[in-house]
């Protein structure tokens, strides 16, 4: 049997909740002087276990603030765990928000290679998939022209395209599939769902159950920063539904 | 070991960044690249007419005055170009680095090598004072061997820009101030430095003003560039060694003080 791709082990993540953000030099000192820098502890994920086989797609369910995008930061290795360890075996592609190293700046030609060096891929490597990221983003009439002058929707487009040309062993998504029109969407599900026959592994947060049932074969539910329920997809989801009409009731 | 692979692995991520910070520095104005060399060349020309001619007092026995003036005026503008842009590097990779994993020492050391890269274009301005002093035969610098130890004290600059630089970021992270503080340092620095002066022609009769003055590190990196390029003379070696030293110094806080601040930095940003 092959080696997990993810593995996660009692992880918990800590933050400072000062009351105000202190960051300047003359508010520190008062507060240093006059001992009032107190810390509120703030555990936002706490004693986390997770394995994810290759080739898992993994939803991750749970309401606003239980924790979802900081366990996806973790393991993309963007934040550190206070305690505990997380070992991600494979290339990792995490779309936390597309498009988030592109430079307004530079022109759509430009932010694919700038935003394929930021994922860590060579020059030529990206330079063979150039046609087929122009191409399925469909940006062929506007790759020349800087991306501050795109919609929203055309970076969103770029940024998927991008990131789903590199061939990832691991893929994080967080609430992307939200964006772009209908078309667009039924498009990059397709590519998705093709990449799983190449064994992706998949990391997916959606508050659409709809989303979860059709991508994932397995989820989690978080609350509060806890892992409350793991198992099959079809499960997790029914289980999530009753929370959500539970908290109406 | 471990640190080398993966920078290794994200070295094509610098090349593109270097290469962005370039493209992007004068993209919209009609000149374009042109500017380096523009820039140092018209703000030498000011800066000779004011000190050589309105205050002209404190330069005298300099061999080449405009020559004297653009080569330390280069190398500080290079210095404060690099450490500056460095400082704000990594605040202003916010949006990368709170979704992506990069690692971090990639923003400063890029924007210093970037400004490295613009500032060995504009060395040319150099080149083309020294061939016209030359053609004209008015005070023409000595052109020797010695020139070819230029880099040298151009290399040690990189080293200190690259140190102060990673300094200078993990303190702006948390410290925004440091920005506006460093905007009067650089300007302490430059009359600190002699560029506009020459330090033997100060009368100075406090000793430890002129020990601080000597101090400086920038003051012997500065003139070490001089003898190779202007005075046609081997460099002193004490400059060599305290520059050096300074740099490396520099450099190892620098490391220090990022590697164990950088997890913190997406909280701060």
């Amino acid at each position: 049997m092959s080696k997990p791709a993810i593995v996660v082990e009692n992880m918990s993540m800590m933050f400072n909740l000062n009351n105000e953000k202190i960051d300047n030099l003359k508010e520190y000192f008062i507060k240093l002087v006059s001992h009032k820098l107190h810390y509120t502890e703030f555990w936002a994920l706490r004693d986390i276990n997770l394995t994810v086989e290759k080739g898992d797609r993994v939803g991750i369910l749970g309401f606003n603030g239980a924790g979802k995008s900081t366990l996806l930061k973790v393991i993309a290795g963007v934040l550190k765990p206070t305690e505990g360890s997380v070992k991600v075996n494979g290339v990792i592609a995490p779309m936390l928000e597309l498009g988030a190293g592109f430079d307004m700046n530079y022109s759509g030609k430009e932010n694919i290679y700038l935003y394929g060096a930021t994922m860590g891929y060579s020059r030529k490597f990206i330079e063979s998939k150039f046609d087929e990221i122009v191409e399925f983003s469909e940006l062929k009439d506007f790759i020349n022209v800087p991306v501050k002058n795109y919609s929203s929707g055309m970076r969103a487009r770029l940024g998927f395209a991008i990131a789903s040309a590199v061939q990832p062993e691991v893929l994080i998504l967080d609430e992307v599939l939200s964006v772009g029109d209908a078309k667009f969407r039924k498009k990059s599900e397709a590519k998705i769902t093709s990449m799983f026959d190449r064994g992706i592994t998949v990391l997916f947060v959606s508050h659409s159950v709809d989303q979860v049932l059709s991508i994932c074969n397995k989820a989690i539910i978080l609350d509060h920063g806890r892992i409350i329920a793991s198992g099959s997809a079809e499960e997790i989801c029914a289980e999530y539904e009753d929370m959500i009409t539970g908290g109406k009731k | 070991m471990k640190y080398l692979k993966n920078f290794y692995k994200y070295r094509n991520l610098m090349y593109e960044i270097v290469r962005k910070n370039i493209k992007l520095q004068y993209r919209d104005s009609v000149l374009g690249i042109f500017w380096t060399f523009l820039q140092p060349f018209l703000t030498t020309v000011v800066l000779v007419f004011i000190f050589g001619n309105v205050f002209g007092t404190s330069n005298s026995g300099v061999v080449n005055y405009p020559i004297y003036l653009l080569c330390g005026r280069l190398l500080y503008e290079f210095y404060t170009q690099s450490t500056k842009r460095a400082m704000r590097s990594v605040r202003n990779s916010a949006s990368v680095i709170k979704k992506v994993y990069v690692p971090k020492y990639i923003y400063p050391l890029s924007n210093v090598v970037s400004t490295f890269v613009t500032f060995c274009i504009s060395l040319l301005v150099l080149v083309c004072f020294i061939v016209f002093f030359c053609v004209i035969g008015k005070n023409p610098p000595h052109i020797t061997p010695y020139m070819l130890f230029a880099p040298i004290p151009i290399l040690i600059l990189l080293l200190l820009g690259i140190g102060v630089g990673l300094i200078l970021c993990t303190l702006d992270v948390f410290f925004k101030d440091i920005d506006y503080l460093y905007e009067v340092f650089c300007l302490l620095l430059f009359y600190m430095t002699p560029i506009v002066y020459k330090i033997e022609a100060l009368k100075l009769n406090s000793r430890p003003f002129k020990l601080v003055l000597m101090a400086n590190p920038m003051y012997s990196i500065t003139e070490m560039f001089r003898c190779c390029v202007l005075y046609g003379k081997m460099f002193n070696m004490h400059h060599l060694m305290y520059s050096l030293g300074f740099a490396f110094v520099t450099i190892i806080i620098g490391l220090i003080l990022f590697y164990r601040k950088q997890d913190k930095f997406i909280l701060h940003i």
